[in-house]
This record gives C-alpha cells, sequence and structure tokens, in this order.
C-alpha cells in the first residue's frame, strides 16, 4: 500500500506534440491518499484510461513524475511497480481452470502453493467462485468471467492500489450492484487505495469517499459527493453531475447583481468582489433542485413561463422559460405544480457565479 | 398452366447441372470406368472388373509412394507450423515494418509452383547454383540429383520456403486479432513472455493454427508440381511422392487401368482424412463456444 502522486503529468499518443489539444491527459497534479476509495469520473475520451494506464505503468507520461509514497516509479513497467488492474472486458487465460486463472498473479511472483491456495481461497470466497473453482474459465458466463478478473485484481495482498477500468460495463444490473457493494466491503475490510474509473455518476458516487471528475484532460475538481453537488467547481461537473444537470445563464456583472435580458439576481458581496477581477463571460448557475418556484410575485422573483411538466415519480421536473433562458426545476411530489406563468427565486446560497467556466470563489 | 411454369424452373439450374457435370462428375466416372477395364488402345478394351484394385493395392512401390508421402507431410506440418508462429511473433506490429513484411511473405505464394521448382533446380545444382556451388565449395559434398538425402533436404527446403509464409500470415492475423487487453492484464499479472504465449497467444491462435495445419496437410499430401520438376521424383524413386507415381503410371507407361485404380484409391485416402480434420476442426469450434 502507498500513496499515490502524480506530478505535473502529461501525456500525448502523438510522437511529437505541439498544440495542447494534442494531450489526452493535460498537466494532472494529483494525490491518491493510502487506503483511499477513489472515483475517476468524467465522458468517453476525457482521459480517464488514460491516467490509469500511467498510474499502473502500462503508459509512461510524456511528461512528469509517478510516485509511490517517495518511489519515482515513472519509468517501471507494471511487473516492477506492485499494483493490480482490472479492465473493462474480462481477460482470462482460457485453458486455465479458475483457480489457475485466480492462482496466476500469485504464482508468477513465486509465492508458495500454501499462500496461493489461501489466499485464491479467500477470494473465490469474496466473489462467490468457490463452487466454480475447479472450472474450466472459458466456459463460464460473462459475469462470471468478469468476477474472474476482480478476483486476479484482488488476490495479491500487497499491492500499492488497485485499479479499475470501467469494470462492470459488462456485467448484469442486479449483480453490478451487488459486486459494488462487494467492493465497497473489502475496501472496508483491507483498506486498499481503490481507484474506479466509471463514466456513471450513480456508481461513481455511491462507491467512492472522493471522486475526480475529469474533462478534456484535465482533473476540473476533486471532491465528495457532497462537494461535487453543492460546490462544482467547474460548469462541467455542475452539467455532468446530478440529474438533470445544473442550469446555466449567461449574464453580465453590475454591482453586486448579475443581470440577463433586463433581470437582475443578486449576489453576495465576496463573490462579487472576486467576479470583478476576473475575465468574463459571467454564467450564473443553479440546481434544479434548489431554484424556487412561487405562483405569485414577490421579492427577488422572477417571471417565468411554465413550458413543460415530466413526472419523474418521486420528483418532478419543470422546464420553465426566463427571458430568452430555458430552465429546469426539480420540484419534490408533494409541492403543487404552477402552470402556465410562475415565479421563481434564486436562493443566494445555492447561486453560483462562473467565469469562463471555472466557479468565482 | 402452374405445373408448365414450375417445370421451366429446372432451366434455371441447369448451367450449375452443366458445369458440376463437366468439371467432376464426367471426368470421375470416366476415371471409374477406366479402372475397371484393360485399355490397349482406341476400340480395343477389356472388362476386367476389380483386377486393377487388387494389383494397385499390392503394389510395393505404391506402398512405398504412400509412407514417403505421410513422412513428407508430417515433416511439413513439424517445420512449417513452429516455424510459421516463430515469424508471426517476430513480426512488427505497426509501422511500414508490417507492410514490408506482408510483402516479403506474400511473395514465394503469388510465384506459379512449377516456376518454383525451376528456381530451385538453378539455386541449388551443385555445378552452377549458387547455393549448391557454395556448399560444395566449402568442402560439403552435395547434389540433390545423385544423393537421396540431399534430394529429401532439398525438396524439403523448397516445401518450407515456398509455404511456411501462409501458415506466418494466419497465425500473424490471428495474433492480431488479440485485444491489447490480455497483453496488458498479463503484464499487470507479471507474466513471463513465456506465459503470455503458452496462456494467451497460443490458446488464442488454436483457430487459425488448425486451419494452417489442415491446409497444410493435405496440400503437401497432394503436391506435385514442385517436386516434379526439382528431382523428378528421383534419385531412383527416392522423392517419388503419391501424385508423382501417378503420372508416371498413367502417362509415363500409360497404363491408363491401374493409374484410374490409383486415382480412385488415392481419392478415397485424401478423402478420409479430409474427413478426420473437418471433424477435428467442429471440436475446436464447440471447444471455443462452450
Amino acid at each position: 500500500m502507498a500513496r499515490i502522486t502524480l506530478q505535473e503529468v502529461a501525456h500525448s499518443y502523438r510522437r511529437h506534440p505541439k498544440d495542447p489539444s494534442d494531450y489526452a491527459l493535460k498537466n494532472i497534479d494529483t494525490v491518491w491518499e493510502d487506503g483511499g476509495a477513489y472515483a475517476l469520473l468524467g465522458p468517453s475520451g476525457c482521459g480517464k484510461t488514460t491516467m490509469l494506464n500511467i498510474i499502473s505503468g502500462l503508459l509512461t507520461p510524456t511528461r512528469g513524475r509517478v510516485l509511490y509514497d517517495d518511489r519515482d516509479v515513472t519509468r517501471l513497467p507494471p511487473e516492477q511497480r506492485n499494483i493490480a488492474q482490472v479492465f473493462q472486458f474480462p481477460v482470462l487465460y482460457d485453458t486455465m481452470s479458475v483457480f489457475d486463472n485466480l492462482a496466476f498473479p500469485l504464482r508468477n511472483r513465486g509465492l508458495d502453493p500454501q499462500t496461493v491456495r489461501r489466499r485464491v481461497q479467500e477470494v473465490a470466497e469474496v466473489l462467490d467462485l468457490t463452487a466454480d473453482l475447479k472450472k474450466k474459465a472459458a466456459g463460464l458466463s460473462a459475469d462470471a468471467k468478469q468476477k474472474i478478473s476482480l478476483g486476479r485484481g484482488l488476490v495479491r495482498e500487497d499491492v500499492a492500489a488497485i485499479l479499475f477500468d470501467e469494470p462492470l460495463t459488462v456485467i448484469d444490473p442486479h449483480l453490478k450492484w451487488h459486486l459494488r457493494r462487494k467492493l465497497k466491503e473489502i475496501h472496508e475490510r483491507l483498506r486498499l487505495t481503490l481507484i474506479y474509473v466509471t463514466h456513471d455518476q450513480v456508481e461513481a458516487l455511491t462507491f467512492a469517499d472522493k471522486v475526480l471528475v475529469m474533462y478534456e484532460g484535465e482533473v476540473v475538481q476533486m471532491g465528495t459527493p457532497t462537494e461535487l453537488f453543492e460546490e462544482p467547481r467547474h460548469k462541467f461537473v455542475g452539467y455532468f453531475i446530478g440529474s438533470p444537470g445544473m442550469n446555466f445563464i449567461p449574464c453580465k456583472l453590475d454591482g453586486a447583481r448579475a443581470v440577463f435580458d433586463g433581470a437582475a439576481v443578486p449576489l453576495d458581496e465576496e463573490t462579487a468582489r472576486r467576479a470583478r477581477e476576473k475575465e468574463g463571460p459571467f454564467e450564473l448557475g443553479i440546481r434544479p433542485m434548489y431554484l424556487e418556484v412561487h405562483d405569485s410575485p414577490g421579492d427577488d422573483r422572477l417571471p417565468v413561463k411554465v413550458l413543460k411538466v415530466e413526472d419523474q415519480g418521486i420528483f418532478r421536473i419543470l422546464t420553465v422559460q426566463l427571458a430568452s433562458n430555458t430552465l429546469k426545476v426539480r420540484l419534490p411530489e408533494e409541492k403543487p405544480v404552477p402552470s402556465g406563468n410562475a415565479w421563481v427565486r434564486f436562493p443566494r446560497r445555492w447561486t453560483k457565479l462562473y467565469a469562463n467556466g471555472r466557479l468565482v470563489a | 398452366m402452374d405445373k408448365w411454369e414450375s417445370n421451366r424452373a429446372w432451366f434455371l439450374i441447369l448451367p450449375v447441372f452443366v458445369i458440376v457435370a463437366f468439371s467432376a462428375i464426367i471426368p470421375l466416372m470416366t476415371v471409374v470406368n477406366y479402372s475397371v477395364q484393360d485399355i490397349f488402345g482406341p476400340g480395343q478394351r477389356f472388362f476386367v472388373g476389380m483386377e486393377w484394385f487388387r494389383e494397385v493395392i499390392h503394389d510395393e512401390r505404391l506402398h512405398n509412394a504412400l509412407v514417403r508421402q505421410l513422412a513428407f507431410s508430417c515433416m511439413v506440418l513439424l517445420l512449417e507450423i513452429p516455424l510459421g508462429v516463430l515469424i508471426a511473433l517476430a513480426m512488427p506490429k505497426k509501422g511500414w515494418g508490417v507492410a514490408a513484411c506482408l510483402v516479403l511473405l506474400a511473395l514465394p505464394l503469388l510465384i506459379p509452383w512449377n516456376v518454383i521448382g525451376t528456381i530451385w533446380i538453378t539455386f541449388t545444382r551443385p555445378d552452377i547454383g549458387l547455393l549448391g556451388k557454395t556448399i560444395n565449395d566449402m568442402g560439403i559434398a552435395f547434389d540433390h540429383t545423385a544423393r537421396p538425402l540431399d534430394a529429401w533436404i532439398t525438396v524439403m527446403a523448397m516445401e518450407v520456403w515456398h509455404w511456411t509464409p501462409l501458415v506466418a500470415l494466419l497465425a500473424y492475423a490471428g495474433l492480431r486479432a488479440i485485444p491489447d487487453a490480455y497483453y496488458q492484464a498479463a503484464k499487470i499479472d507479471g507474466a513471463s513472455s513465456w506465459a503470455v504465449f503458452r496462456h494467451i497467444q497460443l490458446p488464442k491462435m488454436r483457430g487459425v493454427l488448425t486451419i494452417a495445419v489442415l491446409l497444410r496437410f493435405m496440400d503437401s499430401f497432394l503436391i506435385y508440381a514442385e517436386p516434379f520438376v526439382l528431382t523428378g521424383g528421383g534419385p531412383g524413386d527416392t522423392t517419388t511422392f503419391l501424385s508423382i507415381y501417378l503420372v508416371k503410371i498413367a502417362v509415363g507407361q500409360f497404363d491408363l487401368g491401374p493409374a484410374a485404380a490409383f486415382s480412385l484409391i488415392y481419392f478415397l485416402i485424401v478423402l478420409l482424412f479430409c474427413w478426420l480434420f473437418y471433424q477435428a476442426l467442429q471440436n475446436v469450434g464447440t471447444g471455443e463456444s462452450k
């Protein structure tokens, strides 16, 4: 086990990168604390897998250093790094039995047969594979195959971290939940560092203590699920996390107010002061669940037109027109739904200002 | 009316019948016809029943040719399959080297077979051949026209040179089809390169290698043009394989009856091996889908 540090890591798949756009990863500086459960969240092609492969050593970064505790491992291949990685699609050694598959990483490192047997049995127990140990791996279902892949990641006791590259993509939904629970259990019991790559926010938020959100080769925010939800540091985080995503309204600054289309929303003094030091363009951001809806005008209430109501069971999604902007509002089930004309209020606590895509704070 | 129309449909498949008749059925039945007759000349033929079959089955020289043929085909497999796999493993995985290697490998496969025999004659002749002369000048007596062992070595070398590229291409295709994740997982698992070969590459190549074995066995079992040009079956009859022997009987001695009987037996042997390999291939298929 170790603390993993990425120092100014950048990677390009081109041989002679020139533009910043040639880089799949741009200047990553992160520390993965020993024993943490991390999720790496982002859309396809944002550099998640690249980052994971740099940590495991399958890729050598174009620039920067990778440290395990204080040891520089940037140029070391994976087998010398003591790390485990599980891939998106099950990787099996077809000709071997399930037992031999699970034992393979241990035997390659020359462990004695007794330890191998004990570890394999423990891991098989956790993953409900005990009954299949003697079977040929090739004949099993896709679920079982991926469980074996997971098992090969978990079987070594002394790894610096276990990296998961969207490991549950091919698994049935009900089993997905079960396996995620298992991984969480294993983490709580063994306090291993786990880094879990996914593009599914539910998976990331339920699995991890800390989530890193990546966007176009950069880590735009690292934080707890609550922080990501309440304080998105980047427009992308607001938009990517939460369902529906955050509302954004292009605006201009006028003293301590954000103005757009003749309407104005008050900001707190601190935010306004900081915003004056920044370059635009500015945008207001608010989560659909924090936007208040009223059926009568009042202080700070802005008139809107209700365009659409979607019933999602435990809540409703309202689409409203505010001047030239379309906003989403999430209403709890018990709240009355206004129709036709309504008024919205932007609570100051939850109204965020973004300058050039980044949070002003 | 309906009936007449449906009968007319026969015209649509008539071309197929004609082609198959002329390409397979008529020639085959002609051979069957010859195999039960003694033919002295046009219009002079006598029905002899199973006599030619009896004679051919007890023909000592045919037994020798069959043993020679089997030994040849087995050696072909033992040399070409491992060599082809080694070449495929050593080939570059990307860049301009891939295209270069593919072209180089394809060259022997594109040359007409009798030209290959001619190339190897001039290459290995002890008096003027580049290789033959060099070996002899080094003090090693080598003459594929006079010494049976040298003739075998030369025929084998030619066969390996000619057909190993096919095995290499098949194996290379099999290797390229393995997803990168397998190699990455093997690195993470700390597998040695031998373990990668033994547990990933070889099992994943099983399908293409079975096809390679099948193709190479059948092809080498039917080999004719190259050794005929190179050694003519000699010295003596030491490189006389089945088809060379067959042609000797049919064209050399003009014994059409025995040659026809021989052809039919040869055909049945080939059919038997086809069936065996087909069964093996089927098993490979089910083994993978299980």
